[in-house]
Formats: structure tokens, sequence, C-alpha cells
């Protein structure tokens, strides 16, 4: 049962490092908008579709 | 931007909202912010909703010459944009528009921003109470599954282990609690706050001791659940106050318009109408909503003041008279100098009667307190009772002590915390997803309880905008020519039932009389009765324009403020579900008469003052009545305080906005979504607190005989608190 010795710190740490994390990206401002990031994505360069609709008469 | 032009690519690509069709925002640049060599702007966008929209703003402000960064927040629809160089506002706002969005200038203020801090520091406190708890119960579990066969060492070692953990996250997290409890002991008072602060400083101080001694229990893993869920539910209260906080400072934002002040050198320029003083001389263009309350100097117009009064014929103004903030300008270009709100009677008569109203719904008894108010002296006898009972038995100080803190722990107010502002925290969401912005939580209550619903006529009932009702004629489109060189209402609407076309040479436009040009040669005249000679024998009572070509017969057309397409299905129905019904209106009692006939409302009064009606509904609170008061404008803003629930349009001016408890954008049948979701979140709200008085009425026998281990606290707990959450999802459920 000595492995307890080594197993709790590094559970501990394990959920410092997960809180540290969390403190983080609240205050970086990351629940501000839950919706608008998954979209962000989508957005990039899709600039051959849109020529495409463009150019349509 | 030919391009743009498409009917299709206006607004929401998802037709989640429809374009916007506003007017112009005007010159913002009063509220650009400059940093080190670059420019900021803070916008509020109206009709953003989806993806698309995000994508579509964002490429098109970006690739502006100058643009830095452009990000939506599509949860709060606010945009930021940044650039450096000289880029000016009204290429920024025009891009908006031209793409089919509405667009306001958006000013953080400060209540939002400690909203915000307070909103912050609660979901840290969250976090770090849900790492204790995790970590806690990672410990606690080895000692519950070794029961019998664990060592007295090891378990002590465990213990300490736990307490130190949950020693700094007790303080840190449990500092709300502390705070608020010993701020409101210091007065001699108790709330909420003092039970749970108690709860958790002695369910820590006697694990301390348990530990010390080698004890078999300690309630480290409790006393941090405890905290956890208590602080979840603090939380959602916070965002929720801020969410409403936030949706009605988005509605002010909205008025949020610059006015054109003529500086002391004789310069127009454009500030914010907040800066506006006393005795600043205001330019208001033709079309332009007045922002603050003018005394006309030069000039002579006419004005719309529907918002105002509830009248729906415009007036004419001229040097000397007063126009009221929210009324429009039509057709000339008025000057005028600015009036401060206490040399004002009208308003000063508005916000008097909104006073009043504030200070009784202050009074209101929310379902919560009285919660709160029978729960605190039961736990509190219950434990002292516990601690005489056993030493009266004659158990030791320290087994009596043990009995009576695991009492206070188990029937700490978990559930009753979350009961509350979980349902409206569902609810309001599930509001949101219909256009209805709650300003506040208890609304809901108040919203529930109503019976009687008072409706204003002008923009509420009706569309607010003059329809044409006569026979479309030959004359129609040579009257549409001059119509369509004019903003007064009935222009518009005549210029609208004729559609597109073109628009006749060197139109005159007499204020008060109507339009005049020459077509071909020959004099034609639109206008009022006078302006082509009728008598006012002939003309009739109704909302009417006259149309001449030279000296020939006159042709009338009649127009009507129509009633709402929904109208008549939404109060048949309401109606059918036992509401009474009644309309007050500031118009004329033949306007008004004809809508109650449409409607089929028996009950109705016109010409109503904006004190009669704050007054009829006091009259009908006395009654006993529970009365709901629709309206947008401002003479109804009185009445919209004194109700006990009140209801406003998105289109409404911004003081009837925030005297009324929830705003909904689209038609009427927002009222019956909105009624039920306040029934059932009431009915959510009854069943949680009477769901914690069960498992209080459970736990405390248990707790009382001495039968309570931590592990049993621990399931009780987390049991009660998700089975009051599960209970308020089911407000999402059942589509209205």
């Amino acid at each position: 049962m000595e492995i307890i010795i080594y197993l709790i710190p590094i559970a501990v740490f394990l959920g410092i490092a997960s809180l540290g994390a969390f403190v983080w990206s609240v205050n970086s401002g990351q629940y501000e908008d839950l919706d608008g990031a998954a979209f962000r994505i989508l957005g990039d360069d899709d600039k051959p579709i849109s020529d495409v609709r463009k150019s349509r008469p | 931007m030919t391009d743009l032009a498409l009917p299709s690519d206006l607004g929401c690509p998802s037709r989640l909202a429809p374009p916007s069709r506003d007017e112009e925002s005007g010159d913002l640049s009063a509220f650009v912010q400059k940093g080190a060599g670059e420019q900021s702007l803070l916008l509020s966008i109206r009709g953003a909703k989806c993806g698309g929209c995000l994508v579509k703003i964002e490429h098109a402000l970006l690739a502006l010459p100058g643009v830095t960064s452009a990000r939506l927040n599509l949860s709060t629809s606010k945009l930021k944009v940044s650039w450096r160089g000289q880029l000016s506002t009204a290429k920024i706002t025009s891009t908006l528009t031209e793409l089919g969005y509405g667009v306001s200038a958006f000013c953080e203020d400060r209540t939002e921003q400690s909203a915000k801090q307070e909103e912050r520091s609660l979901l840290i406190a969250m976090g770090v109470a849900g790492f204790a708890v995790a970590n806690i119960m990672l410990l606690s579990v080895s000692v519950w599954g070794g029961y019998g066969e664990m060592g007295e060492g090891t378990r002590t070692s465990l213990h300490a282990l736990s307490g130190l953990i949950a020693l700094p996250v007790l303080l840190f997290s449990g500092r709300h609690f502390f705070k608020s409890a010993w701020s409101v002991l210091k007065n001699g008072h108790a709330n909420m706050d003092v039970p749970i602060s108690l709860a958790l400083g002695l369910a820590f101080s006697v694990s301390v001791w348990e530990t010390a001694n080698g004890g078999a229990h300690a309630y480290f893993d409790a006393s941090v659940m405890l905290l956890y869920f208590l602080l979840i539910g603090r939380f959602l209260d916070a965002r929720l106050r801020r969410m409403a906080h936030a949706a009605a400072h988005d509605l002010a934002a909205l008025q949020n318009r610059s006015v054109t002040r003529i500086n002391s050198s004789g310069i127009a320029e454009a500030v914010r109408s907040a800066d506006i003083k006393e005795g600043d001389q205001i330019v208001l263009a033709a079309g332009e909503r007045a922002a603050v309350d003018i005394k006309i100097t030069r000039g002579t117009s006419s004005i719309d003041e529907s918002i105002v009064s509830g009248e729906s014929e415009p007036r004419s103004a001229h040097p000397g008279d007063v126009l009221y903030a929210g009324s429009i300008n039509l057709t000339q270009q008025l000057q005028g100098s600015a009036l401060g709100a206490s040399s004002d009677s009208l308003l000063a008569d508005i916000s008097d009667m909104l006073n009043a109203g504030e200070q009784k719904r202050a009074r209101y008894r929310k379902i919560a307190d009285k919660a709160v108010s029978l729960y605190i002296p039961f736990v509190h006898s219950a434990a002292a009772l516990t601690l005489i009972g056993w030493l009266l038995s004659g158990a030791s100080v320290r087994d009596a002590v043990l009995v009576a803190v695991a009492t206070l722990i188990i029937t700490c107010p978990c559930a009753l915390a979350l009961a509350a502002p979980v349902a409206q925290v569902v609810a309001s969401g599930r509001l949101l997803r219909n256009g209805v912005y709650l300003r506040s939580g208890d609304a809901l209550e108040r919203l529930a309880e109503t019976d009687h619903i008072v409706f204003d006529k002008t923009g509420t009932l009706t569309l607010g905008e003059p329809v044409l009702v006569s026979e479309t004629s030959n004359e129609l489109h040579k009257a549409a020519k001059l119509a369509r060189a004019s903003r007064h209402p009935l222009s518009r609407a005549l210029a609208l039932a004729a559609g597109p076309g073109q628009i006749a040479q060197d139109v005159t436009e007499y204020p008060g009389l109507g339009l005049e040009a020459h077509i071909d040669g020959q004099r034609v005249r639109l206008g009022s009765a006078d302006w082509v000679g009728v008598g006012a024998a002939d003309a009739s009572s109704g909302l009417a324009l006259w149309f001449q070509i030279g000296e020939g017969a006159p042709v009338q057309f009649l127009f009507e403020d129509q009633v709402r397409p929904e109208a008549a299905c939404v109060l048949g129905n309401l109606q059918a579900s036992g509401y009474a019904l009644e309309m007050l209106s500031g118009d004329r009692a033949k306007a008004a008469q004809h809508v109650a006939a449409t409607l089929s409302i028996s009950d109705w009064r016109a010409g109503v003052s904006p004190q009669d009606k704050a007054a009829r509904l006091e009259a009908l609170q006395q009654q006993g009545k529970r009365t709901l008061m629709v309206g947008d404008g401002l003479n109804d803003a009185g009445a919209l305080s004194q109700a006990h629930a009140s209801l406003a349009p998105g289109g409404a001016i911004d003081v009837s906005q925030s005297a009324s408890d929830a705003v909904y954008s689209g038609g009427l049948d927002s009222i019956p979504v909105i009624l039920a979701v306040a029934k059932r979140a009431r009915l959510v709200m009854r069943q949680n607190f009477a769901l914690a008085a069960g498992y209080n009425l459970i736990a405390v026998p248990i707790a009382v005989t001495g039968n309570v281990t931590p592990l049993i606290a621990a399931i009780a707990m987390s049991a009660s608190s998700l089975i009051v959450t599960l209970n308020a999802l089911r407000i999402n459920l059942k589509e209205v």
C-alpha cells in the first residue's frame, strides 16, 4: 500500500493542473460566447464556393 | 454591392430572423474608442442568429481597408471592430445595414462590468469547489470501501489529507457565503447564507476534531460538496440576472442614437444623446426620431407622436411647441433647444408613476422567500432539539454534538437553493428562443398569477401604421408620384399601396396641409381636406388623404391603422382560457371602437390619459384582480409599472421596456407562450420546493436518530440536488 504515497500526490497534482486550466479559460473570456467559436472555424477561406455562387447570372 | 441587393442575401442566411428594415443608424462617430494608433467600436447587432451571420459579418468587415479585427459574439450579438487609419464609422454601419442587419452603438455600463466580474468569480469559486469534491471523494471512497478493514492510522491520514484540501477551498469558495452572512448578522438580520455558513463551519470543525481524535467519521467531503452545489445555484442566479440586465441594456442601446447639436461657433456636430444638456441647440432632420425633449425654436413640420400619446394621426408643430422624446419629425427640418427632464410635466409625471410601481413590486414576496422563512426556524430547532435530546438520554457530549451537526449538514438547503434558480434559468432560456427577453427571474411568478389582461391599442393590438383601405383607382398611381416624396405616414402608406414607380418633379411639402407639384403643366395637390378646398362637412373623421388634379373634383383615400393579423386568434384563445380582456387607448373613441369590435373586446375605454391608465390598473388591483398590462407607448409606462405584471413589444419606447417584466419580439402570439411557460415554471418551482421538503422529511428522522454516516450524507445531498435539477429541465420538454 506504500504506492499511495506516490499516487495521491499525483492525483492531487492532476486535479490542480486541470483547475489551473479552468481558471485560465474563464479569465481569458472563453465562456463569454459558447456558440460562436464552433462556427468561426467553418468560416475560413471557402473562396471557390462563393466565387461559383457569385458568378452565376 | 449589387450582389448583396438580392433579397435572399439579406440578413440571416438560415432565416432565423427576418432582415432588418431599420432606418439608418445615424452617425456613430461619437461612440468610437481611441487606443494607441487603433480605434475600436462596440456595436449591438440585430438579426444575427447563426454561424452564417457570423461568417458573413466578420468577412465583410475584414475586407474593409484598415480593419484589423472584427469579432461577433453570437451569444450576446455584440460586435467589436478595430481598425487603423482613416475609416469612417458610416462605412462600417452601412456595410452592416447593406448585409441586412440592424446596428446600434453599445457602451458597456458599470453595472454590467461588475455583474460580469461577479459571475466570473462565482464560476471560479465553483470550479475550485468542484476540484475539491472530486479529490476528497477519491479519498473518502477508499475510507468507506475499507470500512472495518482499514487501520486507524491509514484512515486518520486520509482524513487529514482531505482536511488539508478542504480548508483552503472552504475559505476561498465559501467566502461568498461567509461575507454575505456576516454583513446581515451585523445588522441583526438573517438570510439563507447564515445557516449555510453555520453548517459549513460546524461540519469542518467537527471533522477536524474527529480526525485529531482518530474518529471514524469525518465530513470534509460533505462540506465541500455542499459548497459545490450551493455555488452552482448561486452562479445560475447571477448569470440569469446578468442576462436579464444585458437584455434590458441591449434594448436601451437601440435608443443610443447620436443627436446633431449646434455648438457655440455655429457648427453642427454629432454627439451622444446622453451628452445633451438643457438648453443645447438641436437640429432634427425630417424623418428623425427625437432623442430628447425639445422646445421648437425654428421651423414648422408635421410630427408623429403615436409612441408618446397613442394618437395615430400626425399633428403639426410650430415654434414654441414642445416635442417629446420618441416622436418622429415627418416633413421639414426643425431646430430647437433641449429641455431638462425636470422642467417637463409629462415625463416628470410618468417617472413619479414608475417609482410608485417599483416600490410596489419590491414588496412582492417570492415563493423562495416564503420557503426560506419556513425553513430556517425548522432546521435550527431540529438540530438544537437533537442535541438536547441526546444529552438528556445520557449520550456523551461528543456523540450528541456529532449527531446534531450531522442533522445540520443533511438538512442544509442544497436542493432549496437550486429549486428556484434552475427553474428560472431553464424557463428564461426557453423564452429567449421564442424572442422573449425576461427582465427578472421573479417576473415569471407574477406573470403566472395574472388573470386580467389590459391591452394598449396603437402599436400593440394594431400595427401602428396606417394602411390604405379604399379601392385602388387610376388616381392612386398619380397620387403616389407625390406621395413617394414625403415621409408622412399616410403618404408612405399610399406609396406602399401603389408599389414602386416614379416621383413627380419639384414636390413641395406644406406642413399640416399637404403636398403640391406640377405634372404635365397641371397643379396637383395631395393632403388634408382644407388643402383641396373640401369643407369640413364633407370630410369624414377617419384617417384620409385628398387628391386633386388642377381644379377637378377631389378624390378621397381612406386609411386605417389595421389590427395585427394574429390578434383575433390570440385574443380569442386567451379569452377561451379564462382571461378577462380589456383595452385602454389614448386614441379617439371611433378608432378604438372599431378595433374593439373587430377583436370582440367588450370592455374598452378611449381617450384615456396616462394618469387615467395607471389609475384604472390601480382600481383593478383594488378589486383583487391580478392584472397583466401589455403596452408600448410612453403613455403606457405608468400603467405598465402599476400592473401586477407587464409586457412590452420589442418596438416599444425604452421607458416602457424598462417598466415591464418582459419584452417580446415578433407578434402577439408570444403572449400565450409567455403565460404558458411562466405557469409551467411556477409549477416546477413549487414541485421543487415540495421535493426539497419531502427530502428533509425523510432525512431528518434518519439524522436525529443518529444513523447518518458521511456516506449517507453524500448520497442524499447529491441525489436531492440532481432530482430538483432534472425536474426543472422538464420545462424544456413540452412544446407550447
